[in-house]
């Protein structure tokens, strides 16, 4: 880890005199690597990324940042356990105190984890294609043991928010246009927030106001402790939600330096 | 740990004593090149979590079915031990179900356990009513009371989303869609704790197909129960399932989240299957 992000958080441990460092963070990300091994064609390597680290604290969002193909996307995939890891470690600080390597523990540890404590907002709608758009997003809701009814108007409360009308409500979300999707995917992350959300890209099919609308949702969540990681390519953005950017680099193997800088 | 496969093998033919290390997705192949025996399971270990829905997929022949068929004890594994939930033999040890008496194994398969088969003629009796089929089960598990079992027959008629009026016509009366419901609710109805599926949904039409899996989905998260799901459908399985599975030539080949399974399979076989998805 680089000197300014350690200095970084030192002056976050100052600002925040009630914790201590050690239990504020969330995640902490240290050298990890990818390599896709394609066994149908002749076993050629493919590098996802290497030598990534990074730590998030509660109530912080890290700006992952970098050009495409970078391997931003994959990194968050890694994370979530979606991909395997090479080498390094994912460490993943709970309410409890407990820590849990996301890289090497059991796939069932990581479901259950995956039900409470990590969320993820990606680009791409996955949901049977029968529900409606307030069944999707208030169903991570329901799982944790609402009721049907509050936590439906709680979904129709947040769609509103997001600027989506009201017609489309009782209508399959896969079939909404680009944007929509997203945003019930963001309605849908945060409605039951969980302890750390991963975000690929949230607002990239947004216009102006639904964009802001979600910034506003985000800025929220830091302010309710909970941590993030996410895509962003705009600097604007970037400068508003982000406490520190990381960015990653490709320059192929030879001295491969991501690098940390806070957001300006 | 709800349940627990631990090295289990089933070979059908005598077996030279060889077979299993002959065998398998190095050796690619499945009879014993030295006695011919067939080996359908090859020295498969694997586990299930309450709540957890676990996916086998492979393709026809790589033992799919009858790893599930040794899970409910249609079939007597030729070697390995499996586990269920609490069960303790005397002395509390975990018990073996391979090993158990009978009694053990028949109450493990009507309460605890139950099973819906891709053909519906293994699993209803089309000499019983539907209601008939649902009652064989609930009395399995231990109700006694006619007005007992009549309503929660009833009640299951009802979830699977059938006129209760039909509750006491034959199988044969009803479409192929129909009596996989009508298995799903005899199987539900003795409230078991591991629902294993064969291939529910493979030969429906597709709409009937959807309805059927959304159904099982939305049981599942309302009962609470594990399931194991063979399917050669990929599709199913990733709206189905939790974990993934993948077998070829009766060994395990891959087990894994099933997104991590489908977006970043390691194996060269699972490779290949994720990449022939259409």
């Amino acid at each position: 880890m680089g000197l300014t992000s350690s200095r970084q958080k030192e002056r976050k441990t100052e600002r925040q005199p009630s914790g201590n460092l050690d239990d504020r963070i969330k995640l902490d990300v240290q050298d990890v690597g990818k390599t896709f091994t394609l066994h149908n064609r002749d076993g050629v390597q493919v590098t996802g990324f290497s030598g990534v680290s990074f730590s998030v604290n509660m109530g912080e969002l890290l700006a992952l940042t970098g050009p495409s193909g970078s391997g931003k996307s994959s990194v968050l995939k890694t994370i979530y356990r979606t991909y395997l890891t090479n080498y390094g470690s994912i460490v993943f600080h709970r309410a409890d105190g407990s820590v849990i390597d996301l890289a090497s523990c059991t796939e069932s540890r990581v479901l259950k984890l995956r039900k409470r404590e990590i969320g993820f907002v990606t680009q791409f709608l996955k949901i049977l294609p029968r529900i409606t758009a307030l069944q999707a997003v208030a169903a991570p809701l329901i799982e944790l043991g609402e009721e049907a009814q509050p936590a439906l108007y709680r979904a129709a409360e947040l769609l509103n928010l997001l600027g989506i009308r009201e017609e489309l409500f009782h209508i399959s979300p896969l079939t909404f246009s680009g944007g929509e999707k997203q945003r019930v995917n963001i309605a849908r992350g945060v409605i039951a927030p969980k302890e750390l959300i991963l975000l690929d890209e949230p607002t990239a099919s947004l216009d102006e106001v639904s964009s802001d609308r979600v910034l506003d949702l985000l800025v929220d969540l830091k302010n309710k402790g909970i941590a993030m990681v996410g895509i962003f390519h705009d600097k604007g953005k970037i400068k508003r939600v982000a406490d520190r950017e990381y960015s990653i680099t490709r320059d192929d193997g030879a001295n491969q330096s991501p690098s940390f800088q806070e957001a300006a | 740990m709800l349940l627990e496969v631990r090295d289990v093998s089933k070979i059908y033919g005598t077996s030279c004593g060889q077979c299993l290390e002959l065998t398998g997705v190095e050796q690619d192949r499945a009879i014993c090149p030295r006695c011919g025996s067939v080996v359908a399971i090859n020295s498969i270990s694997l586990f299930a979590q309450k709540n957890e829905i676990l996916g086998i997929v492979g393709e026809s022949g790589s033992g799919k079915s009858t790893l599930l068929q040794l899970i409910y004890q249609d079939q007597v594994a030729s070697s390995g031990q499996i586990f269920f939930n609490k069960l303790t033999d005397e002395n509390g040890q975990p018990l073996n179900i391979l090993k158990a008496p009978p009694a053990t194994v028949s109450r493990l398969r009507s309460r605890e356990m139950s099973m819906i088969y891709q053909n519906p003629q293994l699993g209803l009796n089309f000499l019983f009513s539907a209601g008939g089929n649902i009652a064989e089960k609930i009395i399995g598990a231990g109700e006694r009371r006619y007005e007992q079992i009549r309503n929660r027959g009833l009640d299951f008629v009802d979830r699977i989303e059938m006129e209760t009026s039909r509750i006491d016509d034959y199988p044969e009366e009803f479409s192929g869609g129909q009596q996989q419901r009508i298995q799903i609710a005899k199987a539900l109805s003795s409230s078991p704790q591991l629902l294993l599926l064969d291939e529910p949904t493979t030969g429906l039409d597709v709409s009937v197909q959807a309805r059927i899996l959304d159904l099982i989905k939305e049981l599942q998260q309302e009962m609470g129960f594990s399931m194991i799901i063979v399917s050669h459908d990929l599709g199913v399985i990733n709206h189905l399932t939790d974990i993934t599975v993948v077998m070829k030539h009766g060994t395990l080949v891959e087990y894994g989240l099933t997104d991590q399974i489908l977006e970043d399979p390691q194996h060269p076989y699972t490779q290949l299957l994720v990449s022939s998805i259409l």
